[in-house]
């Protein structure tokens, strides 16, 4: 084996199958934490936890590797992802079923059998009643109780890592910032971190720092409609109308500092696009969410009709939680106490002062109250960076001449995203891999309407948010 | 603060609504004209839209949501979101049409009652988008369905939105004589 890249907090290495091997055997005892699993030509790749991260690859160039999936079940969906991509067959993989590619005859898929006395089963999507993203949920259903979900996704699959293939390193940072469009931000900034840090290229300290302005505005955005959402399905519509119009100012407050709502192809490599001209509109902002935000948490602290709904409702068991390294608010409501702007600290966020909340009941509720003390967490970081923001530029060139290697995460408002790519000689992204915490998340909301009626699974859906593009790719 | 406080608050607090934009004249009468070209039944003052993403990133779903949100409050315009294709006038897709939501997408058209009109909304709807040439799509909206209206943008913002589904109501009424949106 043979190390070839390294600093600080990451590890890249070309590995044999017996330590590919005696990797899955550390991960599936929970001695390491698998963070993705991905393919290319001949070659399949991932990521580990171990205090840093680690990604192995293993050449196969018969296209068979060792299963990870078959002792480490979060690692199934992964594998049959990267079979549909590339071939790649994981030698032992219990579930030979096909995952994002489907086919000529989508209606084909064989879901798992069911059988018992008196269960129906409810198929529910990919066309959706709301304004929302396509998957198909096949519930089984005991009466009103569900004995099982089985999730059908992949119907937003788009064939962005093809498309990232020999893209220009600009080209594919548009790309990434529209992988999952609410975490457009979190996106942008795990692309080209992997790319600045591939090349070896500082991006200016004001750059870093408007960056982690972003960051937080989004993350603050999507924490706002999360909550009014959720108990909008509690059918607890004044917090939706509350929270909207907050969530409103978040993104015109956006538009107005950064020149776009959502701020998309704000992050470019090697800084940002657009400067902060004062930071007015944000402060205002902050005191505005302060001033009415507690009422609303107030409101639904209190409203025993809708604690009813989402307190013990759709409970994660931490041990799920850990097994599958949840990340972000699905992992910390279930005590998994992981937040890769501390747990692999990058900056700004190593210089500012922030807790991370973490709870343990692993329900609605949880999920709720770790977005509401996020918001807090992130007002206060937003200031601190305010008060803090160097001059300076805001971006260097950015022009990859060199084949080289880089790997990010960074914390998207719905867990962490992880970024791995590679760049060729003529400076094109030659592969690039995008793991959105969903991979991991969308298990555990299969695990969680276990049990509960079929009337709470939009609460329980809601309270995961998890994204339906992000994982389809 | 008492959560009675609040919700008495938000009774009598003024509405959040934004004031009414103008409606976008010109795509008004270019759509009218097809309308009536169409010999397409006017479908009255109100609109019942399905919302289908077939394929989006997810961006335009959020600006879909903020339109029905109290600030702008779409719903005063008589455009209301359903949840079956059966009650749907107006089919409003997002995203590049995936390969693997074509039929689903085309199923949905076809349980729609007649006259129905299909929007295709995002650059991605418009023609594949940032997406353009990936093997997984089949390259806008209008690959797959007869599109009436296109609204670009990468999201477009709420007001974009609104302007194009006024236009649309706006159009709707003018080719059927009496009947004016407001």
């Amino acid at each position: 084996m043979s190390r070839y890249c390294s600093d600080d907090r990451w590890v890249m290495t070309a590995v044999d199958a017996t330590y590919w091997q005696q990797a899955t055997r550390a991960i599936a005892a929970g001695d390491a934490t698998l963070l993705s699993l991905w393919g290319e030509p001949g070659r399949i790749h991932m990521a580990v936890f171990d205090n840093a991260i680690v990604v192995i690859s293993l050449d196969c160039p018969n296209g068979l590797y060792p299963s990870v999936g078959a002792s480490h079940p979060p690692a199934i969906r992964l594998e049959r992802a990267a079979r549909d991509l590339f071939g790649l067959d994981p030698v032992g993989l219990p579930d030979a079923r096909p995952w994002l590619d489907h086919g000529a005859n989508p209606t084909a898929y064989p879901f798992l059998p069911v059988e018992g006395e008196s269960l129906h089963q409810i198929p529910v999507g990919p066309v959706h009643a709301g304004v929302i993203e396509p998957g198909h949920f096949r519930f089984t259903a005991d009466g009103e109780t569900v004995v099982r979900l089985e999730q059908r996704l992949g119907y937003v699959h788009k064939g962005i890592d093809r498309l990232m293939h020999g893209a220009t390193v600009a080209r594919a940072a548009r790309l990434a910032g529209r992988t999952s469009g609410d975490s457009t931000v979190a996106y942008a900034l795990a692309f080209v971190s992997a790319v600045e840090m591939a090349l070896g290229i500082a991006p200016p300290p004001r750059a870093v720092w408007l960056r982690g302005v972003m960051a937080e505005l989004e993350r603050v955005a999507n924490h706002l409609g999360d909550f009014g959402a959720i108990c909008n399905d509690a059918a607890f519509t004044i917090m939706l109308a509350h929270c909207g119009m907050l969530r409103e100012g978040v993104l015109r407050c956006a538009a107005e500092c950064f020149g776009h709502r959502l701020m998309m192809d704000c992050v470019v490599p090697g800084g940002v696009a657009a400067d902060l001209a004062g930071d007015a509109p944000i402060r205002t902002l902050i005191d505005a969410i302060r001033a009415r935000f507690p009422a609303l948490v107030d409101l639904y602290d209190k409203t025993a009709s809708l604690q009813d709904r989402t307190v013990g409702t759709g409970r994660v068991s931490a041990e799920l939680a850990r097994q599958f390294a949840a990340g972000g608010i699905v992992g910390r409501a279930s005590g998994r106490d992981f937040d890769a702007r501390r747990s692999i600290p990058y900056p700004p966020y190593d210089q500012l002062h922030f807790e991370v909340p973490v709870l343990h009941e692993g329900d609605v509720n949880a999920r709720v109250w770790i977005r509401i003390k996020e918001i807090e967490q992130s007002l206060s970081m937003l200031e601190q960076m305010l008060n803090a923001l160097p001059t300076g530029d805001i971006r260097v060139a950015c022009e990859p001449h060199r084949s080289a290697e880089g790997v990010a995460m960074t914390e998207a408002f719905r867990g962490d995203v992880l970024v791995w790519l590679r760049i060729d000689e003529a400076g094109h992204i030659d592969r690039c891999h995008m793991r959105d915490a969903s991979w991991f998340q969308w298990p555990l909301l299969e695990a969680a309407i276990e049990g509960n009626i079929v009337a709470d699974f939009p609460l329980c859906n809601k309270s995961f948010n998890c994204s339906y593009s992000g994982h389809d790719l | 603060m008492t959560p009675w406080r609040t919700l008495a608050r938000t009774v009598l607090a003024r509405p959040a609504a934004a004031p009414v934009p103008p409606v976008d004249r010109e795509t008004a009468s270019s759509l009218a004209g097809r309308l009536e070209a169409g010999a397409q039944t006017p479908l009255g003052r109100s609109l019942a839209v399905l919302h289908i993403d077939a394929g989006s990133c997810g961006g335009c779903e959020v600006e879909l949501r903020s339109l029905r949100r109290a600030v702008y409050d779409l719903e005063r315009f008589g455009v209301c979101f359903v949840a079956s294709p059966r009650h749907a006038d107006v089919l409003l897709a997002t995203g590049p049409v995936t390969r693997n939501l074509v039929e689903a997408l085309e199923l949905a058209h076809a349980a729609m009652p007649d006259p129905k009109l299909v929007v295709a909304l995002g650059d991605c709807a418009v023609d594949g988008g940032v997406f353009k040439g990936s093997y997984a799509i089949a390259g806008g909206v209008g690959t797959t369905l007869p599109v009436d209206l296109l609204i670009s943008g990468c999201p477009p913002a709420p007001e974009r939105i609104l302007a194009g589904l006024r236009a649309l109501l706006e159009a709707n009424a003018r080719s059927r004589p009496g009947i004016s949106s407001r």
